[in-house]
Parts: C-alpha cells; sequence; structure tokens
C-alpha cells in the first residue's frame, strides 16, 4: 500500500499536472500586529497567559500540546507563571504513567516534569507546533517576498482562523445536501463544494469547510487582567500562545541573533581596515594618493 | 607548488629541521599558506573559503545534533523537537545547521557560475572541476539525506518522491529502489541508513575537499582575466602574484564576517524562512501533503526533471526508439541527471581558446542567460506542473541544455574574442589606473 502511495505520488508530480495546484486556495488571512514581530519583538507575558487561559479552557478539551511540559509555563520568557501557580495548574491534568500499578500503569496527575497530554479527539491536531506548520503568507507567485517581509504568518493563520466563521455562501446554500463542518474563509484544506466552483474548476469563494466548529465567540471567559475577551482579542491571545508552544526560545535566539550579527559586523569592519592597510602597497591607486 | 617559481619552506631552527627530515609536514603547510596567487582576483574568489567553512560548521553543528537526535521513526521527530526545547543552546545549533545547508548551496551556485564565467574549467584545470562536479553531487546527496532525518511530512514525501526516481529505471528500477530503501517503502530502514550516510558523506567531502585544493594549486589559480601567470622566473611570477598568505587570507576572511552576518541574521530573525512549514508536522504516511515541494537548492534540477512530460515530442521520439524502454518518467530522471553531467563536460564542450568571459563579447551575454535560466528553472520548480509553468520549465530546461551542448562548442568558431592583457599585472595596473581618473596612465600592452 505504502509503495502504491509513493509511486502515486511520483506520478502526481512528475508527470501529471493540477493536482497539486488544487490547493493553492484563496485564504483571508489578517495580518495582525504581534508584539513577537520583528528583530526586537519579544513575548508578551500578559498575552501569552490570557492566551493560556483560552487554551486551557476551551481548546484543551480537544487539542493537545503533547510537546510542551508544564515546567516551561514558568519560562521567563514565556507565560512566567510563578512556581507555585504552575504546580498546582499542572496538578489539573491527568497523565498516564506506566510505572505505577505494578508496571500496569494508571493515571495520575501531572508534575512540572510531565508534558500536556495529547489530544482527546481523533481528528483534532497537536497544536504544540501549530504556529510553524502552518503559513500565513504566500507567494507572491512562489517568490516569497511575501514570506520576507511579513513572516511566515503561523500566529496571524491561527487567529483569522478563528475569527474566519462566516456565514455559508449563496452557492453552497443551493445544495441539496449541504457541505459537512463550517465554512471558513481561512481555512485552505477543507471540503469544497463543486457548486462553488466556476467552469475552470477555480474556487468563486475563498477558505473552505473546516470539520471544527466555532470554537471562540466572544465573552467565552475572563481575562483576570481585565482585558476584555473579544473575539478578536481571544484569537490573538491564543494564538501568540501557540507561537510561544511552537518557537519558546524565540527571545533567546533573536538576542543571539542581534549579538552575533553586532559582533561579525564589528569583526567586518576591522577586517575591511586591515584588508585595506594590507594591501595598500600593491595598489597604484592609493599609492598615487600617498 | 603549483609550477610557479617560487621560494618554498626551509627549515630554520633545528628542530624544524629534525621533524622536515622525517615528515615535512611544515612544508606542505607552508607551501599551501604562501601559494603565489594572482593579484587581481576580484570578490568573486571567496567562495571557496566560505565553502570550507561552511563544511567544517555542518560538520560540527551536526556532531553535537548527533548527540540528542534519535534514529527512530517513532522517535526522530520528537528527538529534533528535544534539541529545540531542552537541550542548552540546540535551538541555535539545529537552525545553524538547517540554515547552513543553505548557505552552503548558496555559496556553491556562485562558486560554480564564477567558474563557468572565467572559465576555470578549461585546460589545465579539467580535474579540479571534475572534482568539484563530485562534490556538488556528494552535497546534494548529503542535503537530501538530512532533511529525511527530522521526520516531518516533507521529509517524509520528499523521500517517497526522489527514491522514486530510480524506481523509473527500466527493468531494474523497482528492485534497485526496493534496494535503496531497505525496504518496499518508506520506513525504519531508509531512515536508519540515510543517518548513517548522512554522517559519512560529510567526511569524504572533507577529502575531496584537499583534492580539490591540492589540483588547483597544481594548476596555479584562475583569474579574471584568464591570461596564465608567467612562469619564465621567480620576478616575473612575483609581478603578478601576491602569496596566499596574508593577502587572500584578510581579503576572504572579510568577506566571510560579511556573509556570517546576513547568515546570522537569518539564522537569528527568520530561522524557517527557507523551509517548509509543513516539515513541522509529523510524518505520516497515510496523508500525503497536496504540494509535495523539495528544498530551494534543488528546485531548478526538479523543474528540468518535470520538464519533460509523455507529450513532449523529444520524449516521444525516444520513447519510440527506443520501444518504450525510456519512458517519460525515465526521460525526465535522465535529464536531471544529464543537466549536471553536460556541465561536468563544459572542458570538453567549450571550443574556445580564450577562458574569460570578460573577452568574450558574444559569450558574455548567453551566460547572462544561463543565470537568468537557473533562477527561472529554481522559480518554476516550485510552481504546479500546468499551463504555463509547464511551458516555461520546458523551454528553460531546453536552454539549460542548449547552452552546453549547442552555444559553448558554436562560439568557439563564431565568436571573434577581444585583445587580452598581456600579463596579469599589465590587467592590475590598468584597473587601478582606470579607477584614479588622474593624471597617471598606465598603459595596457595589449591595446
Amino acid at each position: 500500500m505504502f509503495r502504491k502511495l509513493s509511486l502515486t505520488t511520483m506520478t502526481a508530480l512528475a508527470l501529471s499536472a493540477g493536482a497539486a495546484h488544487a490547493a493553492s486556495v484563496e485564504v483571508e488571512i489578517t495580518d495582525y500586529a504581534f508584539p513577537f514581530e520583528g528583530p526586537f519583538g519579544s513575548y508578551d507575558t500578559n498575552q501569552l497567559q490570557r492566551g493560556l487561559k483560552v487554551y486551557t479552557e476551551i481548546c484543551s478539551a480537544c487539542h493537545g500540546l503533547e510537546l510542551v511540559a508544564f515546567r516551561t509555563l514558568s519560562d521567563e520568557k514565556g507565560p512566567a507563571l510563578p512556581e507555585e501557580q504552575m504546580r498546582a495548574y499542572a496538578e489539573n491534568f491527568e497523565v498516564f504513567d506506566q510505572a505505577l500499578d505494578d508496571g500496569f500503569g494508571d493515571f495520575r496527575p501531572a508534575t512540572p516534569a510531565d508534558r500536556y497530554p495529547e489530544s482527546s479527539l481523533a481528528n483534532a491536531p497537536d497544536l504544540s507546533l501549530m504556529a510553524k506548520s502552518r503559513a500565513g503568507f504566500h507567494g507572491p507567485y512562489g517568490t516569497g517576498i511575501s514570506q520576507l517581509i511579513n513572516g511566515m504568518g503561523g500566529a496571524e493563520y491561527i487567529a483569522s482562523l478563528l475569527t474566519g466563521y462566516e456565514e455559508e455562501p449563496e452557492c453552497a446554500l443551493e445544495m441539496e445536501t449541504p457541505m459537512d463542518g463550517y465554512y471558513n474563509v481561512a481555512f485552505a484544506n477543507g471540503g469544497f463544494p463543486e457548486a462553488c466552483k466556476d467552469d475552470h474548476g477555480h474556487h468563486t469563494v475563498p477558505g473552505s469547510w473546516i470539520a471544527m466548529a466555532p470554537p471562540l465567540y466572544g465573552d467565552d471567559l475572563d481575562y483576570d487582567d481585565g482585558t476584555e475577551a473579544t473575539l478578536e482579542q481571544s484569537a490573538q491571545d491564543v494564538a501568540a500562545f501557540l507561537m510561544w508552544t511552537a518557537e519558546p526560545k524565540m527571545t533567546a535566539r533573536k538576542q543571539a541573533g542581534m549579538t552575533g550579527v553586532l559582533f561579525l559586523s564589528l569583526l567586518a569592519v576591522l577586517l575591511y581596515l586591515t584588508n585595506k592597510k594590507l594591501w595598500a602597497p600593491h595598489k597604484p591607486k592609493y599609492k598615487d594618493e600617498a | 607548488m603549483a609550477g610557479i617559481p617560487h621560494d618554498h619552506y626551509e627549515p630554520s631552527s633545528n628542530g624544524e629541521k629534525w621533524l622536515h627530515k622525517r615528515l615535512p609536514i611544515l612544508g606542505i603547510a607552508y607551501d599551501t599558506l604562501m601559494i603565489p596567487t594572482p593579484k587581481n582576483l576580484n570578490w568573486m574568489w571567496i567562495w571557496g573559503i566560505v565553502l570550507t567553512f561552511t563544511l567544517v560548521l555542518q560538520i560540527v553543528t551536526g556532531i553535537v545534533l548527533v548527540m540528542h537526535y534519535v534514529p527512530h521513526v517513532d522517535m526522530a521527530f520528537e528527538s529534533v523537537e528535544h534539541i529545540m526545547r531542552n537541550v542548552n543552546g540546540g535551538h541555535m545549533i539545529r537552525y545553524f545547521h538547517s540554515n547552513g545547508a543553505s548557505l552552503f548551496f548558496i555559496a556553491v551556485y556562485l562558486h560554480i557560475f564564477r567558474s563557468l564565467y572565467y572559465g576555470n574549467y578549461k585546460a589545465p584545470r579539467e580535474v579540479t572541476w571534475i572534482i568539484g562536479m563530485l562534490m556538488y553531487l556528494l552535497m546534494m546527496g548529503t542535503a537530501f539525506m538530512g532533511y529525511v532525518l527530522p521526520w516531518g511530512q516533507m521529509s517524509f514525501h520528499g523521500t517517497a518522491v526522489i527514491t522514486g526516481l530510480f524506481g523509473a529505471v527500466p527493468f531494474v528500477g523497482e528492485a534497485l529502489q526496493t534496494w535503496l530503501l531497505g525496504a518496499s517503502a518508506v520506513g525504519q530502514p531508509a531512515l536508519n541508513r540515510f543517518f548513517s550516510l548522512h554522517y559519512l558523506m560529510p567526511f569524504i567531502l572533507l577529502g575531496l575537499t584537499i583534492v580539490h585544493i591540492w589540483a588547483f594549486h597544481t594548476t596555479g589559480n584562475n583569474n579574471p582575466t584568464g591570461v596564465e601567470v608567467r612562469r619564465t622566473s621567480k620576478e616575473d611570477a612575483a609581478k603578478d602574484t601576491l602569496p596566499f598568505w596574508p593577502y587572500f587570507v584578510i581579503k576572504d576572511l572579510f568577506a566571510l564576517a560579511i556573509i556570517l552576518a546576513v547568515f546570522m541574521a537569518i539564522v537569528g530573525f527568520m530561522p524557517n524562512y527557507l523551509g517548509h512549514p509543513d516539515n513541522y508536522i509529523p510524518a505520516n504516511p497515510l496523508a500525503t501533503p497536496s504540494h509535495i515541494v523539495p528544498e530551494w537548492y534543488f528546485l531548478p534540477f526538479y523543474a528540468i526533471l518535470r520538464a519533460f512530460t509523455a507529450d513532449v515530442w523529444v520524449v516521444q521520439i525516444v520513447n519510440f526508439l527506443t520501444f518504450g524502454i525510456i519512458d517519460a518518467k525515465f526521460f525526465g530522471v535522465l535529464a536531471m541527471f544529464g543537466a549536471i553531467a553536460v556541465m561536468a563536460l563544459a572542458p570538453w564542450l567549450d571550443t574556445s581558446t580564450v577562458r574569460s568571459g570578460r573577452y568574450r563579447p558574444m559569450f558574455k551575454w548567453w551566460f547572462a542567460l544561463l543565470v537568468v535560466d537557473f533562477i527561472v528553472l529554481m522559480w518554476v520548480g516550485a510552481q504546479a506542473a500546468e499551463f504555463p509553468y509547464d511551458w516555461i520549465s520546458l523551454i528553460a530546461s531546453t536552454y539549460w541544455f542548449a547552452y552546453f551542448l549547442v552555444i559553448l562548442p558554436l562560439l568557439g568558431v563564431l565568436e571573434k574574442p577581444l585583445p587580452l592583457p598581456e600579463t596579469i599585472e599589465a590587467d592590475y595596473a590598468a584597473h587601478y589606473a582606470s579607477k584614479t581618473g588622474g593624471t597617471k596612465t598606465i598603459v595596457n600592452p595589449a591595446e
């Protein structure tokens, strides 16, 4: 079966056409401004804590974060929960421990060293790396210029998806059997009705149908810091939190990058001057001036 | 060395004399470092140092990564995330390594095109060129196998596609593919052997680097004029050259510092820009990504692979003449490897007696078109195989072959080259005289 799969892929890629491109569905991604953008950007602790609350109270019902350890919630450059609070938070989750019950294993409350449980719903993807495994910005024309200027846009994609639920377009309403799932203008890989395609097979409306019901409506929860939990606000907060789960070392990385650029630039200046002085006797231009 | 007359190593102290009699290692180091180098080398002659540095960077970061990586289908993806999250400095080392591959290929493409423009591949430097082409193939193999290791979606399905190429070989294809993968599909045996080879091949590359340097130290460097260093006497040679240390070491280090500053900015601020988001999804044999794209550095040759479809008449003729043995799929594979093979044959396809493109008025334009062609192929390789991209890739692929197989041989006959400078010294002096724009004019003997 695997063989067939690889050969089909091969054939689809090397020989035939179309299939690959059908994926480039028009989607509507909002370029939200996040505090962690740009070389100097870093995570906003308050926003991460709000996002953590959205995840805990809403997303975690179905989605896991199996690569994230509870202890990292205390990371200074992350959500920075006080240690006691983080310990208490971890205990709310149950993890399976093979060592318990004479090796038969049993559930127990999580400790800081444990990681979040996996998704409880089979078709709900794990969210640990969601912000890096999706790109909000593409192109144009496959040149990558958009990503260069705007970044990959994983967080923008998540926030846009959460706010992207809209009324089904007219072309879909006329169908005899309604589409499964929910119409979302930011989602590219879902089902799409024939009725909404033109004669060339191009989509006439953006997005596609996603299995996940709208998880946020606005005012779904009360933020501890008094921020109003509008739909847009909580969508951005949880997107920022998921950016942190995907790239917990981002701040350290940017600082290392900045240090590296500065020192290498300094080194380059020194080497430039050395080089100039070294070559001067061998360059008539400088000889004449001397 | 180099056949260029110059002062060789003379052991001075008693200790040096003692060692030199038994092992002339200091002599080799001295002669390598002090080799007479044409003094007119321009900034396109820095990529060799960049490549050597990058190879070492990849080996060092790679060795550290291996200390934490687990080559198992169930654990590989997670072990990479372990490196990114828990290993001290692991996220930097991993991003250095993954972006280092891109730096490696940017440098190698500039290095190759430099050589194509200045005719570095021509006699007597064919062996340097051929070794270089072997190194390039080895680099591609290493990079491909390295990309498999994180065991993400693109790793898995990209491997299925690329090893599928070998399945296109007539008669033995299926057996060959199974032999390569160690199974009928991509899985644990493939991951294990690719891991093993990914560790081995850089060291072969390191060995070939030494042979590559040895070869051009024997013939001497080419230079932007393509005119050889005078070997008539030590004095003449000294007028055309400067010793590698310190002149070119400092110059190359300056260039390297600038390039590394840019590299550091990419690693620090946009480490995933050159990668593919899908590779942050764990490999799943049952879910094929809708759009499988190789890494950017493979795209030109991937475009050539896809360009020759069954409706192209050349493919149909070949198919007919070989009684169907060479079908479109195998033709594509042959074209891809052929594209590198014709480049490797450049020393024998280029009939012009003039090395440097600087003195070849017609060649210049065809070469510029080849550079554009390469960029177009890179772009179109990431597009879907549909109109108009299929036509663009077919035209661009055709030009790639035409450049090496038709244009290079013909130009040598049709083109009237410009007069060459008599010596490197004369060209060098003229270059700096013209820059001053002042009173002193140094007459170029070639004019």
